[in-house]
């Protein structure tokens, strides 16, 4: 039976310092900095800084297929950096040059979406925060988007709990044809290309951001020949039973709707392999090809050669993917991706924008990013009599995605919204109820003194006197509201609450 | 509604829908448009004014 997909975001954000000097690093910190000393005037522990991040358990040179390289990669992981834990579960920290968020556990696709956007309203309170650290006339922009238009490119990279048992083999044949073929509902839309050797001639618009920068079909590495399929074997959580798929194929969403079928619709083909329930191999022929072949047809219609000589379009295939889908919700429930009503919800949509894709793609303007961008700039361009390599459309494709309220592209398209104002605002500063990340949260919140460093399966007390604790959280479903939640209430002390779990 | 749930679930769908949803496309598709116009006008305040200058200086590092 498969796993309960316990789930997670982690984006990096573009960032850069208007009517300044860029240093990315440093503004990455002053950014995060700013928020974090904001909140802590304003609401006792909110955040700290004084807590660590824990690297302990941190091992990005795992390989799921067996073997382990670190030592050869350059660190993933900059310890001298900015890292700060959230009392929402979240960590927000500063990764190469640019400012990181990655959400706490959720136990479905909405709550991803919540947090989301929570994690975007950090941000943007984080660039009000900086502007008065800064020196008059600068100001700290964040974009979440995942290219420079100059063949620079972030990421927007997913988590998915997955059981250790099923072989990685498998994983990578099923789930690489869902990578390539969701791309048309979950891309964020680019003008032009970034790919060596083609213009805007060649490519005026494509689907995805991402999809120039991927030169491997399945491999470790992140930064450099990117693989379609990442084999980051890091669970975060008890590895004897868990694997955590580490996926970077993604582009960042600004429509929620997007966000909650990219991650709904590859939770719910992950369980379909776990339960050895997609027998009919997808594979394209050529993969790394195919993957911008989708991204660069905005039509939709032309179809890919598959590993055993047939071909299909990418709409087709997510038809096949959302067929299989639907039985196995009837036949397995939907326990899987957080539900019965979360996963209907999943199944409803996923049919709903495959039918807009096939009947009228302009009818999804509310829901996917890359035709909501699309409409906006391919409008501006013939109002204005523009070529696809006009600067002015390159520029409102960077705008799409400035998270600046007063700025931002997306925010004026009418994208359709999931997710409450007011479960957002709180999902700022409280975690999950239903996740590990319940713990997290909530201690940080309670005794952020008694915490001297957390990482994503463990937090450490330092209570006086004696060594410091670490409390371990190997199960990313323990530790919620239901387990912990009227034991935290009901402690005076961090000191109080390590005796009553018998530590 | 249960009715054409049922029905959707039953037949294998794809020809179905697309039949089903012409009349509310044709309709949401002169909305949009009508939309699209205002849109433009809307932005126009708001679009960075040296679009030039403004993708040059756009440079990050990467990432991951």
């Amino acid at each position: 039976m498969a796993l309960q997909k316990v789930l997670g975001i982690e984006t990096e954000y573009g960032i850069i310092v208007r009517g300044g000097e860029s240093n990315p690093i440093a503004a990455s910190s002053v950014l995060i900095n700013a928020y974090v000393q904001e909140l802590a005037r304003n609401e006792r522990g909110a955040a700290s800084t004084r807590v660590g991040w824990d690297f302990e358990d941190e091992h990005p040179g795992n390989d799921a297929r067996g073997f382990n390289t670190d030592g050869s990669l350059p660190p993933e992981v900059e310890t001298h950096l900015v890292n700060a834990v959230l009392t929402n579960g979240a960590r927000y920290y500063v990764d190469h040059a640019h400012p990181e968020l990655s959400t706490p556990e959720c136990a479905d696709p909405r709550s991803i979406v919540v947090f989301d956007r929570a994690a975007e309203q950090i941000l943007q309170r984080s660039m009000v925060a900086a502007r008065n650290l800064l020196p008059e006339g600068q100001e700290i922009v964040v974009y979440k988007n995942n290219s420079d238009r100059k063949g620079n490119s972030y990421g927007c990279h997913e988590n998915y709990l997955m059981d250790r048992a099923v072989p990685f083999g498998k994983i990578v044949s099923h789930v690489m044809p869902h990578f390539i073929t969701r791309q048309i509902f979950t891309g964020a839309g680019k003008v032009g290309t970034e790919a060596a050797g083609l213009t805007s001639a060649d490519v005026p618009y494509q689907i995805t951001q991402r999809a120039d920068f991927f030169e491997e079909e399945v491999g470790l590495e992140t930064t450099l020949k990117r693989p379609i399929v990442n084999t980051r074997d890091e669970p975060h959580a008890d590895a004897q039973k868990y694997r955590r798929l580490h996926v970077i194929v993604g582009d960042a969403n600004l429509s929620e709707v997007a966000t909650f079928l990219k991650v709904g619709t590859t939770a719910l083909v992950l369980s379909m392999i776990e339960d050895d329930w997609l027998q009919r191999d997808l594979v394209p022929a050529r993969p790394v090809q195919t993957l911008r072949h989708v991204s660069y047809d905005t039509t939709l219609a032309r179809p890919f050669e598959l590993a055993d000589g047939s071909s299909m379009t990418a709409l087709e295939a997510q038809w096949e993917l959302l067929d299989r889908g639907r039985k196995y919700a009837e036949d397995r429930g939907l326990d899987c991706i957080g539900g019965d009503d979360v996963g209907r919800e999943v199944l409803r949509r996923w049919e709903s924008v495959l039918t807009g894709l096939e009947a009228d793609p302009g009818s999804l303007a509310g829901q996917v990013d890359w035709i909501a961008k699309h409409r906006l700039i391919d409008g501006y361009r013939e109002r204005h009599g523009l070529a696809w390599d006009d600067a002015r459309l390159a520029a409102m494709d960077l705008q799409y995605h400035d998270l600046r309220p007063d700025k931002s592209l997306a925010a004026r398209v009418g994208l359709e919204r999931i997710a409450g104002a007011d479960e957002i605002d709180a999902a700022m500063t409280q975690p999950p109820p239903d996740t590990r990340a319940y713990f997290r949260g909530r201690c940080l919140s309670r005794w952020p003194e008694s915490i001297v460093a957390a990482n994503w399966d463990s937090l450490v007390f330092d209570v006086g006197g004696d060594p410091l604790r670490r409390v371990p959280m190997m199960e990313p479903l323990r530790g919620t509201q239901a387990h912990v939640g009227s034991l935290i209430d009901g402690c005076d002390s961090a000191a109080d609450l390590l005796q009553q779990l018998g530590q | 509604m249960a009715e054409r749930e049922q029905k959707k679930k039953q037949a294998p769908a794809k020809s179905d829908e697309v039949v089903e949803d012409t009349p509310a496309k044709s309709e949401a598709g002169e909305k949009i448009k009508g939309e699209l116009d205002d849109l433009l006008d809307e932005i126009d305040e708001v679009l960075e004014s040296n679009a030039e200058d403004f993708v040059k200086s756009y440079v990050q590092k990467g990432g991951e």
